[in-house]
C-alpha cells in the first residue's frame, strides 16, 4: 500500500474499509459468543467473566 | 490484507495485556463477591433451577403438563452440562475468557479508531478507552446494573436485546458528537445516547433479592472500576503500539480530540 498510484487510490481505500470492517466484525462475533451464547458449556466456562463484565447472565 | 493483519497485531498485543490486567483485578475485586453471592444462592435452594420440581408437583392441567415435560427435558441437560471445577480450573477459564475478550474488544476499538484516522499515541488511546468504557460498561450498566448470582432479573433475551441496542445507540451517539462538526448531528447524538434510558431496561417483576444490598453495591462499584481500568489500558497500549504497525501515521491532534 506504499506504492498506491493515483488511479489505485479509490480501490485501496475501499479495500482498507473492507479490512477494517472485517476486523470489527470478528471482534463483535467473539464478544457476542463469549458474552451472549446460550450454550451451557460456554455459560459455565465464562460465568465469572460474564458477571464481572456486567453482561446479562442467567 | 496487510491492514487487517496489522489491526489483529495491535489488538492482540493490547488485548492480551489488558485482559491479563483485568483477570488479575477480577480475582481480587469481583470474583470473591460472586462466590459470596453463590452461598446465598445455594442457601435459598437455587434460583431458576428450582422451577423444575415445583412444576412437577403442580402437573394437573394439560397445559401445565406440557410445561412439565419441557422443564424435565431441560433440567437434566442443565445438570449434565460441563462446568469448570472450583479453584484453579475455574480461574483459568475466567482468565482465558478475559484475554480472548480483551483481544476481541481490541479488534473493535482499533478497527473503529482506524476509520477515524488511527490512534496517534497512548494519551489519545486513553480517551478512546474512555469511549469504549462509556459504550460497553457505563451506558448498559445504568439500566442493567451488574448482577450477582441469585439476583432477580427480567427475561434474559429481552435484557440481551436492550443491552445490544444501548451499546449501538451510545456508540453511534458518541461518534456523531466527536466526528461530525455539526450542531444538529451533535444533538441527534445526545438523543441517541439518552433514548435507551427513556425506553428503559427490562426489569424483574420484583426486586426482592436474597443478596444483601451492600454486597450488590460493592459488586457494582468493583465491576465498573475494573472495567474502567481495562478500557484505559486497552486504549493506551493500542495507541502506544499503533504507529509501529501502521505505515500511515495517525495525525497528531496536538491535544484536540477531533
Amino acid at each position: 500500500m506504499n506504492t498506491v498510484s493515483a488511479l489505485g487510490t479509490d480501490v485501496s481505500s475501499q479495500s482498507r474499509s473492507m479490512q477494517l470492517a472485517l476486523a470489527a466484525l470478528l471482534g463483535l462475533f467473539v464478544v457476542g459468543f463469549l458474552g451472549f451464547s446460550h450454550m451451557d458449556v460456554v455459560h459455565n466456562a465464562a460465568h465469572d467473566y460474564r458477571h464481572s463484565m456486567a453482561f446479562p447472565c442467567h | 490484507m496487510s491492514i487487517f493483519r496489522n489491526v489483529v497485531f495491535i489488538a492482540a498485543i493490547s488485548g492480551l495485556l489488558a485482559g491479563v490486567v483485568l483477570a488479575a483485578l477480577q480475582t481480587y475485586a469481583t470474583v470473591p463477591l460472586i462466590l459470596k453471592a453463590e452461598t446465598y444462592e445455594n442457601a435459598g435452594g437455587g434460583h431458576e433451577h428450582a422451577a423444575a420440581p415445583v412444576a412437577g408437583t403442580e402437573a394437573t392441567a394439560p397445559a401445565a403438563g406440557a410445561e412439565t415435560t419441557a422443564a424435565q427435558t431441560a433440567a437434566p441437560a442443565e445438570e449434565e452440562a460441563w462446568a469448570p471445577a472450583d479453584g484453579a480450573e475455574r480461574f483459568a477459564y475466567s482468565a482465558l475468557a478475559n484475554i480472548v475478550s480483551g483481544i476481541a474488544f481490541g479488534l473493535i476499538l482499533v478497527a473503529v479508531s482506524e476509520f477515524a484516522g488511527g490512534i496517534a499515541n497512548w494519551r489519545q488511546g486513553v480517551f478512546w478507552g474512555f469511549a469504549g468504557f462509556a459504550v460497553f460498561t457505563l451506558a448498559p450498566g445504568l439500566g442493567l446494573p451488574p448482577e450477582l448470582p441469585a439476583m432477580p432479573a427480567a427475561d434474559l433475551g429481552a435484557r440481551q436485546i436492550w443491552w445490544t441496542l444501548t451499546v449501538v445507540a451510545t456508540a453511534a451517539g458518541l461518534a456523531l458528537i466527536a466526528f461530525k462538526q455539526s450542531l444538529p448531528l451533535a444533538i441527534l447524538g445526545v438523543v441517541l445516547i439518552v433514548a435507551p434510558h427513556i425506553v428503559g431496561a427490562p426489569q424483574p417483576e420484583s426486586h426482592e433479592s436474597p443478596i444483601p444490598a451492600d454486597l450488590h453495591h460493592s459488586f457494582v462499584v468493583a465491576v465498573t472500576i475494573t472495567n474502567l481500568v481495562f478500557w484505559v489500558v486497552l486504549g493506551a497500549v493500542a495507541g502506544y503500539v499503533r504507529n509501529r504497525f501502521m505505515s500511515e501515521p495517525a495525525p497528531s491532534l496536538n491535544g484536540r480530540l477531533a
